[in-house]
């Protein structure tokens, strides 16, 4: 008998300590070798240990829920044999078992072969040395070591590779012919790496999104609304419009809501200076509009939307937007917003999770409007159904005010006339 | 102190240290531990010196010859002697010429070498206890080159009487009568120096053949020369005891019937085998996962520990030190970015008999227990001019190519005979390339060469080999 130290590994990326969660072995458990441990957890993921003998446990490095160092001790073993504690110098690995058998074990250093038979040397007693894992003696693929070389290199794998050489050998040519080849016929694995480096907008993209990330505590809030209604009045004003009017999208009157849902929750049209710790709320309201573009994504600015009606605010969502796409926007007309509209149009999908335009602290995201199935007065019914996904700085906005705002311009989309009339509760969209 | 380093080699022989010096030319930041001076078992007690003596024995044998009888009209009035003292000068001289070599290129590689030995506290970090104090090191990467040691057998401590290889290689006086336990490569090779040195020589074998790693075609002539040379071979035999006489020592033997025999002995040479060298440096800290008796590792040399490396004896058989200095040179350019697997189609083994053994590849049975259909081609040494010339026609050597049928995709080639040895390169380069027999064949070798024999044999495969009758 004897004792083995299981020291707790390296489970990931050079971590100096785990923490355990939880023990599957309790002292004086008998385990067989690779039973479950233990769990634990690094930063990354959890990972299951399991043992690497069979023996019985004698002690447990700490209760659950503690950290343990990498490479101290977590389990003590009793093993048969002689395990690895307190054995300076354990028996010769050939493993005679009694003085009695003096004799020379058949293991002589046996290159290439495969350890001789067993039945003439006395190792019944320990188990046979394993031959090196891994190490063919012998592969499968027919090739040079310089082609084998160069296959690695490339990241192929040469068993794919027709060899046309003699017994089927693969030659260079072979190799450069299988490289040359476009991937239609077979398709084939891919290891080529193409690096860019991240300069000019995609650059600013990049900082801008990681710095909203990283320091804005997003919280996020999806509600749907009806459009009907909406879509009936839209259309009218569409079919019926003056020959200097632009044509309406949903967004104008989402331009509108805003105006107003934040006329009554100033909270959400405002930016923070976290560094000074210092909130500015704005009378005016200026409509950041995120638009991708050739060059990537860009928000122009629709300035003082509180000063324009429907269709002005239509006429300028199209100019600033076009100028962005245009690459003729000025810096004033890329800058400036206190609260953001995303759109994706046709691609809006369900739901989306907007990161917020730093130093704003609301960005409204626009999903596709689509009829769906909806009950209403305990019937089904279609309706033309769109979700609103919001995103709100939560260190400044709270959720329930968030919700507030939501509801508000829900109110409003669902009973358009409500966006025209001051003043009015808009505490309620349609009746469910 | 602590000295931080992007790559640790612990161990400076034939993996540890070619891995340090690649690993120095690519630019890592670079130390190796090593208790004693670099090289290795390989360097300073094995091959080399080995080598040297079996080289200085078979000058003294060539020479004796000469003085019992003349030959080739050349005669000795006496017989030569042997200054044992001036041997072990003129062999360590080779060895110290070859480790200074070694320590000059690893300085040029801008690798730091730190004298002592490493103790590991856990998978990165170790203490050195080098001349000027104790070192600690701490590395990213961290290349295990520990190697083996001589197995010993429970009954028969080394000490005294009873030697490894290490102390073989280095007598103060050479032994009258000299048992050897263990008639593996290293025993022959020793045994069959002494015994040209003039000693008495015995071997006592556990199994019922020597050489167990070749097959019986090949050891014959090995076989043959020992009988020649009054050696006797006590197979499928086991030593049990050495007890003392009147004159020395006698070494107590039973045989596979329990028949026991006492063979007198001034010392006896125990070879059955090397251990891979697993303790006493903290390697249990590491949290490596073992595989029997050997330290587990992927096809890349890595351990279950994130940048641990592991390569040569210590990883497994076979225990040669062209396949440790192989995975050296492939780990440093794994650890410095490039893609690199150990994936040999063969790993040659030599062994430096009377006469010279060396294998590449599948032999006939191996081939045959694979199931794979098979043409054997022989070709004797007694056939080739080079050969006869040089008196290596006599001893049975030949040459021996195994090959498919299907398509003639060489398998294999072995060979026994003087100077055998050094054909083991091309051997291992036409299995390397995939070479057929045609390809052994379609190759002009130079004549006179022992060389010519290989396309004779490989030609002898298809039946029309031109210098023998097929």
């Amino acid at each position: 008998m004897g004792h083995y130290s299981f020291k707790t590994p390296d489970v990931g990326e050079g971590i100096v300590e785990v923490e355990l969660i939880d023990w599957h072995i309790a002292v004086g458990d008998e385990v067989t070798e690779d039973q479950a441990l233990a769990d634990v957890m690094t930063d990354k993921a959890n990972v299951e240990l399991s043992s690497p003998v069979a023996g019985r446990v004698l002690k447990l490095a700490c209760p659950a829920g503690e950290m343990v160092a990498v490479g101290s001790e977590l389990v003590l073993f009793e093993v048969a044999g002689p395990g690895n504690e307190d054995e300076v110098a354990p028996e010769s690995s050939t493993g005679e078992g009694t003085a009695e058998t003096v004799a020379p074990p058949a293991g002589t250093p046996s290159p290439q072969a495969p350890p001789p038979t067993p039945a003439a040397s006395p190792r019944a007693t320990a188990p046979a040395p394993h031959p090196a894992p891994a190490i063919a003696s012998r592969g499968k693929v027919l090739a040079s070591p310089a082609v084998r070389r160069q296959a690695l290199d490339a990241g192929i794998d040469l068993a794919r590779v027709p060899g046309n050489g003699p017994a089927g050998r693969i030659t260079h040519a072979d190799l450069d012919a299988y490289i040359a080849t476009p991937a239609t016929a077979t398709p084939r694995a891919r290891s080529a790496t193409e690096q860019f480096k991240v300069t000019g907008l995609r650059r600013v993209i990049a900082q801008k999104m990681q710095a909203s990330k990283r320091t804005i505590p997003h919280f996020s809030y999806v509600e749907e609304i009806e459009l009907d209604a909406l879509e009936a009045l839209r259309n009218h004003l569409n079919t019926n419009r003056a020959p200097d009017q632009p044509k309406l999208t949903l967004l104008p009157f989402l331009m509108v809501a805003l105006v107003r849902a934040v006329e009554r929750f100033p909270q959400a049209n405002a930016t923070f200076d976290d560094e000074a710790g210092v909130v500015t709320r704005y009378a005016g309201v200026h409509i950041g509009i995120a638009t991708q573009t050739d060059q990537g994504l860009k928000v122009p600015v629709v300035h003082h939307a509180e000063s324009c009606d429907l269709w002005a605010n239509a006429a300028e969502l199209q100019r600033v937007a076009e100028a962005a796409r245009d690459n003729t926007a000025t810096t004033a007309e890329l800058s400036g917003s206190t609260i953001t509209i995303t759109s994706l149009g046709k691609l809006g999908g369900i739901v989306s999770t907007p990161v917020l335009n730093k130093p704003e602290v609301a960005i409204i995201g626009v999903n596709k409007a689509e009829d769906r199935v909806v009950a209403r007065d305990g019937r089904m019914a279609i309706r033309r159904m769109m979700n609103l996904s919001s995103s709100f700085d939560h260190r400044i906005v709270d959720g329930y005010v968030a919700a507030e705002l939501i509801q508000a311009i829900k109110a409003m989309l669902e009973r358009p006339a409500l966006l025209f009339l001051p003043g009015a509760a808009l505490d309620q969209g349609v009746p469910r | 102190m602590t000295t931080k380093c992007k790559v640790l080699v612990v161990g400076g022989g034939p993996g540890g240290y070619v891995a340090a010096i690649r690993a120095g030319q690519l630019g890592l930041d670079t130390i190796i531990v090593e208790a004693d001076r670099c090289g290795g078992t390989c360097l300073i007690r094995g091959c080399i010196p080995s080598k040297a003596l079996i080289h200085a024995a078979g000058r003294f044998e060539a020479l004796n010859s000469h003085a019992r009888k003349p030959r080739m009209g050349i005669s000795l009035a006496a017989a030569p002697t042997l200054d044992v003292a001036e041997l072990i000068a003129w062999k360590e001289g080779v060895v110290d010429r070859l480790n200074q070599g070694v320590e000059g290129l690893l300085k040029r590689a801008k690798v730091r070498i730190v004298g002592g030995w490493a103790s590991f506290s856990d998978a990165k970090t170790c203490t050195v206890e080098t001349g000027e104090g104790e070192q600690t090191i701490r590395a990213e990467h961290v290349i295990l080159a520990t190697g083996s040691v001589a197995t010993e057998l429970p009954g028969l401590p080394f000490g005294g009487p009873v030697i490894s290889s290490t102390e073989a290689l280095s007598p103060t006086r050479l032994p009258a009568r000299l048992v050897i336990v263990g008639a593996g490569y290293i025993g022959l090779e020793l045994g069959i120096a002494y015994r040209k040195l003039g000693c008495e020589v015995s071997f006592v074998e556990a199994l019922p053949r020597i050489l167990p790693l070749f097959d019986r075609e090949l050891t014959r002539p090995v076989e043959q020369w020992l009988k020649r040379h009054g050696v006797a071979v006590h197979l499928a035999t086991r030593a049990k005891r050495l007890t003392e006489t009147d004159d020395g020592h006698a070494l107590e033997i039973t045989d596979a019937e329990g028949a026991r025999q006492r063979l007198p002995a001034d010392q006896v040479l125990v070879t059955v085998g090397r251990r891979a060298n697993r303790d006493g440096w903290g390697l249990e800290n590491m949290a490596v996962d073992l595989d029997g008796p050997f330290v587990r590792v992927d096809d890349q040399c890595r351990t279950s520990m994130k940048n641990v490396w592991a390569i040569g004896d210590l990883i497994g058989e076979p225990m040669l030190a062209h396949k440790a200095t192989f995975q050296g040179e492939m780990v440093a350019e794994i650890i410095a970015g490039h893609r690199r697997r150990f994936d040999p189609r063969a790993i040659p083994a030599v062994c430096f008999t009377e006469p010279e053994v060396v294998g590449v590849g599948l032999t006939p049975d191996e081939a045959k227990a694979q199931g794979i259909d098979t043409v054997v081609g022989r070709f004797p040494f007694a056939a080739n001019g080079r050969a006869l010339a040089m008196e290596a026609g006599g001893e049975g050597g030949f040459v021996r190519a195994t090959a498919r049928r299907d398509n003639h995709l060489l398998l294999g080639v072995h060979a026994v005979g003087a100077h055998i040895s050094e054909l083991a390169g091309e051997l291992s380069l036409a299995l390397e390339m995939g070479a057929r027999l045609e390809d052994l064949f379609g190759t002009i070798h130079a004549h006179p060469t022992l060389g010519e024999t290989l396309p004779e044999a490989a030609l002898s495969a298809l039946g029309h080999a031109i210098h023998i009758a097929n």
